[in-house]
């Protein structure tokens, strides 16, 4: 399969491996965060730990939108779906994520309309087959989606569609970042850039994480052949005691990103003074609101809205999970009180979330005995 | 679902917490054998059913037969390669021929929506009739029941089969060796997302149709050559491949160990599931079989299936191991492992 099979080549991945070995030696060990749970997802995915040495540590940062959203939001998103005739519409990713009163798919068994859609389109389409209805979109992402949310509400608005509004989650990735580095817990030497936003935004915005924080940050795809490239980017960078930004997944990323999508995003969207972010806080600027312009579609302008806060549970780590301060399995409730079936933090619900992906691929392997007898 | 006979038992634990049922009940990943462990089969069954075989095998007077039952609640009713009447035939069909038994006949019940048009119905019931004659299957009996308008979707059909038991071939998870040889019957998935855009909600277009065939002349081919040499078979339908391999690891206690450039899976359903984020192997499937066979029999087993008509792609995709205990593992060629595990709920799309 083309885009995929290029990238998985054993060969190449073995020699790529060993290069990282070479580079890596064994005196020094390398703390380099993923920012994106796509990354997350494909280490785990393809078993990257097993290929890397020891000494590189991966580290896995906040950028899973459905995992920093905190629960008060869902709740929120949930109660305006309460009303008479409106049908909750959202991606596959928030369906498991527990509220309150349970997930989407919980209210859903228990008679509220919600469907599963796969970009925002699909909500507007929704809007235009049930005209007597009120279709929400619950808009989730970082800059990756936030362009899609975006045209949707200017095509709306062009169309004169008026049963049709977006509840806005989306968040920026660059603050989320600078809280990482502003954590005082953190000692990181690199970034794996996160690939998919960085279509919409390009490679500049991370130019102060080089230039101010003294961190190399290489933007990579998501195959493992990525994966390993951008991190003999990054030990070649540290190893030359520098530190700049470079893009390893140019067969997507543009350098400047993409003007039309980051166009439509200014057109609709503005940034909030502030927004919570589960286990980060709240963070000043870091996330997206509907301007005035576009108001007539903003749930939030048009129902009421009851602002809920919710604390996490005491016991459950998600924040420190989101800050790689804990890996998964060092939170107290993982894979006893919570579970892919029985999630209590979102990070064990998403694809990109590191629990989900820790309990699901890795865990037991974590404890079996002996894995040499296996590859 | 189906175990061992016994009477229900009064003070059996029930175990089932669930607050409600929910659709991950019947997605047949580990909610659905939950509720099928913890509440089911204590009520039903008694005590500690055992391993949960596809069929069940009941003796009537000195004479041992296969008896089996599944419901087909399929959306859309027809889609790509087949539809609702087909796969309640050959479904039933399949799982007691995993079981090692040859349908011989069926019993089917109808439950239809008030305003189906006669029309919808007429051509799943042509399309039972000629899946039952390609399978030599008899449809023995049948109920019909009608619900008010809204209160089901269509049509659900039902079907039981009973079966003769094959000679030369015990399926039994407790007989699954180290070292013995899992093969699968040919590519996965593809029912299971031909499905998932037939549903057209994901406006996503492939040239891709479901797998649902009857599976037994594949069956007897391979009992015919390897017979002794198999251990265990099993239909992976929904959950797909993973849930299922998932059951034997946890009945036997061993590793199952994939290889993954081993697992036959087309274009189509990979591209698919990487741009939804899904895996091949928690894809349904109806017209495929897993079976682990002994080592010395892997070869034959093999051969006999590639000849068989329908079986060219059937492929060795795996080992088992004593390591990981209890789980499946993939491996990649660059040497990169995976835990696979049951399906937890629905398979459902991810954005970014």
């Amino acid at each position: 399969m083309r885009f995929v099979d290029e990238f998985r080549q054993p060969e190449l991945i073995s020699k790529t491996a060993e290069e990282i070995r070479r580079l890596a030696g064994t005196k020094r060990h390398y703390r380099m965060m993923e920012v994106c749970g796509g990354h997350t997802h494909a280490i785990y995915r393809f078993g990257l730990k097993d290929i890397l040495p020891e000494n590189i540590e991966l580290i896995h940062g906040p950028g899973c939108p459905v995992c920093v959203l905190p629960m008060g939001r869902i709740d929120d998103g949930l109660a305006i779906a309460q009303e008479p005739n409106v049908i909750f519409a959202a991606f596959g990713d928030m369906m498991r994520v527990p509220g309150t009163r349970g997930s989407p798919l919980e209210h859903k068994a228990r008679g509220m309309d919600v469907r599963i859609v796969y970009s925002p389109s699909d909500a507007l389409k929704l809007a235009r087959l049930n005209p007597g209805k009120h279709v929400m979109f619950f808009a989730i992402g970082f800059e990756t989606t936030a362009p899609s949310t975006a045209l949707t509400m200017m095509r709306a608005r062009a169309e004169g569609i008026r049963n049709f509004s977006v509840f806005c989650n989306h968040v920026t990735i660059i603050p989320a970042i600078r809280a990482i580095l502003d954590s005082p817990d953190m000692r990181l030497d690199a970034f794996i850039g996160p690939g998919h936003v960085s279509t919409v935004i390009g490679c500049r915005p991370y130019e102060w994480v080089a230039r101010n924080e003294r961190k190399p940050i290489v933007v990579s795809g998501f195959e493992p052949l990525d994966m390993l490239q951008s991190i003999v980017m990054l030990l070649r960078q540290l190893q030359a005691g520098e530190a700049k930004v470079e893009n390893q997944y140019k067969r997507v990323v543009p350098w400047e990103g993409n003007r039309a999508a980051l166009q439509a995003m200014a057109e609709v969207f503005q940034l909030r003074p502030y927004f919570e972010w589960r286990g980060l806080g709240f963070i000043s600027q870091s996330a997206l609101r509907i301007n005035d312009k576009y108001s007539e579609f903003d749930a939030e302008q048009r129902f009421e809205v009851p602002g809920i806060r919710v604390t996490d549970p005491k016991a459950a780590q998600c924040g420190e999970v989101l800050k790689g301060v804990l890996k998964p399995h060092q939170c107290k409730l993982f894979g006893r009180e919570c579970t892919p079936e029985h999630p209590i933090g979102a990070l064990m619900v998403s694809t990109e979330g590191s629990c989900a992906a820790y309990h699901s691929y890795e865990h037991r392997k974590a404890a079996m005995v002996s894995l040499s007898s296996i590859a | 679902m189906s175990a061992p006979a016994s009477p229900p038992a009064a003070s059996v634990p029930i175990r089932f917490r669930d607050p409600q049922i929910e659709m991950a009940h019947g997605a047949g990943g580990k909610a659905s054998r939950k509720l099928v462990e913890g509440l089911f089969a204590p009520l039903l069954f008694g005590a500690a059913p055992g391993p949960l075989g596809d069929a069940a095998h009941v003796n009537i007077n000195g004479t041992t037969v296969a008896i089996t039952t599944d419901s087909f609640v399929v959306k859309p009713l027809s889609f790509p390669g087949g539809s609702i009447g087909e796969l309640a035939v050959n479904g039933t069909v399949n799982d007691l021929a995993v079981s090692g038994a040859k349908a011989e006949a069926l019993v089917v019940t109808f439950v239809l929506e008030a305003g189906l048009p006669t029309p919808v119905l007429e051509a799943e019931v042509r399309a039972m009739a000629k899946a039952a004659q390609d399978a030599g299957v008899r449809i023995a009996a049948g109920d019909t029941k009608v619900v008010e308008h809204g209160k089901a979707d269509q049509m659900y059909v039902t079907t039981t089969g009973i079966g003769r038991l094959i000679h030369g071939v015990t399926i039994d998870p407790c007989s699954v060796r180290v070292g013995d040889k899992i093969l699968l019957s040919g590519p996965i998935g593809d029912h299971g997302i031909t499905i998932l855009l037939a549903r057209g909600e994901l406006d996503l277009e492939a040239d891709l149709r479901s797998d649902t065939r009857c599976v037994f002349p594949l069956i007897e081919a391979l009992v015919k050559a390897a017979g002794p040499g198999i251990r265990w078979m099993r239909d992976p339908t929904r959950g797909g491949a993973a849930t299922s391999l998932n059951e034997l690891a946890r009945d036997c206690g061993l590793g199952m160990v994939l290889f993954e450039d081993q697992i036959p899976v087309r274009d189509t359903v990979r591209g698919a599931c990487e741009l939804l984020g899904l895996d091949p192997l928690h894809i349904a499937n109806e017209g495929q079989f897993l079976a682990v066979v002994s080592p010395e029999y892997a070869d034959a087993a093999i051969n006999a299936l590639c000849l068989a008509p329908g079986g060219s792609e059937a492929q060795v995709i795996g080992e088992v191991r004593e390591q990981p205990a209890g789980t499946v593992l993939v491996t990649t060629l660059y040497g990169g492992s995976r835990i696979v595990d049951m399906l937890v709920g629905d398979p459902l799309p991810r954005i970014c």
